[in-house]
């Protein structure tokens, strides 16, 4: 855990104005089937302040204009804000330097960068790479294409029943062929929080870099990287209360570095010739073509507003309503949560006897709560806990104990229409 | 919650609750697919048993939501006895019954019309025409890989 969540304890949760926070939020004050919009699916993405729509809309009336070439003044003001917006994000996760973030488009991207620009020049056949059986298919895939391509295998870190990664497992699966150690901070599927500066000593104990697909973890958690001591920190911005289409990868400088570019292109290069090309310094060495530059700016503003907030306020106000929801929940009869971590934070996923998720989903979007129904991109989780799907609700600052009564009103409606 | 008495009438929660023809492959079965849905993870196999040009038997085993489950079970019921060439016309007339403009009168195709009530659920007309789109691939038998209603 970050330092992050160590000042939870100490924080008052009352204190925490949830309604003026629902206030900033325009999408939830509508009526989804003549029912007020209960919105239980932020682990999928986030709504939007009116701080961020305001953000874009700002940028694309006023300062709006390409980055990094331009000696006017619009072009001038686009870069500031791009820049300003990479600032954010580094105080956001205390990186060291600006040249270690690089903006993409998402934390699929950023792993898929990881995973060809560092893994696959440095990987030979029988080397391993490390992950867990929680991994959303974004950490699985990427991998599974690399190994394609150099003949390096996989190592998968088993589950237990609560949903927690079996550490002793993990550590002997280090090896010396084990080139990467790659794992989710807070899983998607079962809200487990991973141990994961225990893991991260592990592994560099035998030398081996880690990455961390944070998208879970970022809005919820609060990341230090410096702190955790990752190599890589991979996330995307549309969780983060921001647009989407952006996203951020985090590494230490010197494996970016070594590393050679992921895409060709415009901006990330300093010359260029037919017999040689340099590469642009970091962080641009990673970011060819014109950039999202509205979706960082917008993200930029995201980062204000969560910084407004208090990112240990967030954790601790949706760490109570996790707590509450998870109560209520267990007095349902035929109900089972799918995780049930010591450490968990935002996501209640479940099963209900006799009652399929698609059908609960339906359910409760007439009464117009909105949850995710389905296997979550994890399929593998889902085998390991012998259920095709399950019924998720995910909470975000936004989200009241009001909600999360009618939520439990609606899944024993759901009960009854089944009976 | 009385138009959802619309997508789950009693008729088809009953079919979820016990569905016909479920967990079985008839003996002499000669025809088989498998079908699934990546969205939700519902997958079904069906298994035929044609001669002559007629489906004598057929059973299905799988797992899935209440509408595909229901549709898989009623469809069972519906096509047994009778000719191929009558089969893809009940496939047709049920596929237009999901996808129906509400223009004109909707198809006939006698019990199955409670299926109707997935057409005002845009997001669940895969889950009602997977069994049919797997039946249709074991009744075709040129089925190499899995049918997706994707």
């Amino acid at each position: 855990m970050s330092t992050v969540e160590h000042s939870i304890a100490t924080t008052n949760v009352s204190a925490f104005d949830v309604n003026k926070i629902r206030g900033d939020f325009p999408a939830l004050h509508q009526e989804i089937h003549g029912h007020p919009l209960i919105y239980l699916d932020t682990g999928a993405t986030a709504q939007k302040p009116q701080a961020v729509i305001d953000a874009l809309s700002h940028f694309y009336a006023h300062d709006y204009a390409n980055v990094h070439r331009a000696v006017h003044t619009l072009g001038e003001r686009a870069t500031q804000a791009y820049e300003g917006a990479r600032e954010k994000m580094r105080k956001f996760i205390h990186a060291a330097s600006t040249r270690e973030i690089v903006f993409v488009r998402g934390t699929t991207e950023a792993i898929n960068l990881v995973a060809q620009s560092f893994a696959r020049p440095a990987l030979r056949a029988g080397d391993e790479i490390i992950l867990t059986q929680m991994e959303h298919h974004s950490n699985i895939v990427p991998w599974q294409l690399v190994c394609e391509q150099t003949g390096a295998v996989l190592r998968v870190v088993p589950v237990n029943d609560d949903g927690e990664l079996v550490i002793e497992e993990l550590e002997k699966l280090i090896s010396p062929r084990t080139r990467l150690l790659t794992l989710v901070h807070l899983s998607n599927a079962l809200g487990t929080i991973n141990p994961v500066r225990r893991i991260i000593a592990a592994a560099h104990a035998a030398n081996v870099p880690v990455l961390l697909d944070g998208a879970q973890a970022a809005p919820h958690l609060g990341v230090d990287v410096q702190d955790l001591d990752c190599d890589f920190y991979a996330f995307s911005g549309h969780k983060l209360y921001g647009p989407s289409g952006i996203g951020v990868l985090y590494a230490k400088e010197t494996l970016l570095d070594a590393m050679p570019p992921y895409h060709g292109g415009g901006e990330m290069i300093r010359y260029v010739s037919f017999d040689k090309t340099e590469y642009n310094e970091l962080p641009y060495k990673f970011e060819a073509g014109t950039p999202n530059i509205a979706g960082a700016v917008g993200l930029g503003a995201a980062i204000d507003y969560l910084t407004g907030v208090g990112i240990a306020e967030i954790a601790a106000y949706e760490s109570d309503l996790l707590h509450y929801a998870t109560k209520a929940a267990g007095g349902i009869p035929g109900l089972r949560l799918i995780g049930t971590a010591r450490d968990k934070a935002s996501i209640l996923s479940f099963e209900l006897e006799g009652v399929h998720p698609h059908d609960i989903g339906t359910i409760l979007d007439r009464q117009g709560i909105a949850v995710r129904a389905g296997h979550h991109c994890a399929m593998p989780i889902m085998r390991r806990f012998g259920v095709p799907a399950t019924t998720r609700a995910s909470f975000g600052m936004y989200n009241t104990r009001t909600e999360i009564d009618a939520l439990i009103s609606g899944i024993q409606k759901a009960k009854e229409l089944f009976r | 919650m009385s138009d959802l008495r619309d997508l789950y009438e009693e008729v088809i929660l009953d079919h979820n609750r016990s569905p016909r023809n479920f967990q079985k492959k008839p003996q002499g079965a000669n025809r088989h697919a498998y079908g699934f849905n990546p969205l939700c993870g519902d997958e079904f196999t069906v298994h035929l048993v044609v001669e002559d040009g007629i489906v004598k038997d057929v059973g299905f085993e799988g797992a899935g939501c209440a509408i595909s489950t229901a549709s898989a079970s009623m469809m069972t019921q519906a096509i047994k006895g009778k000719t191929e060439e009558e089969v893809h016309a009940l496939f047709r007339k049920v596929h237009d019954l999901l996808i129906h403009d509400g223009h004109g009168e909707p198809p006939d195709i006698g019990k199955l019309r409670v299926l109707a009530g997935v057409h005002a659920y845009p997001n669940r007309v895969k889950c009602a025409t997977l069994a049919w789109h797997t039946l249709n691939a074991a009744l075709e038998n040129t089925q190499h890989e899995t049918v997706t209603t994707e």
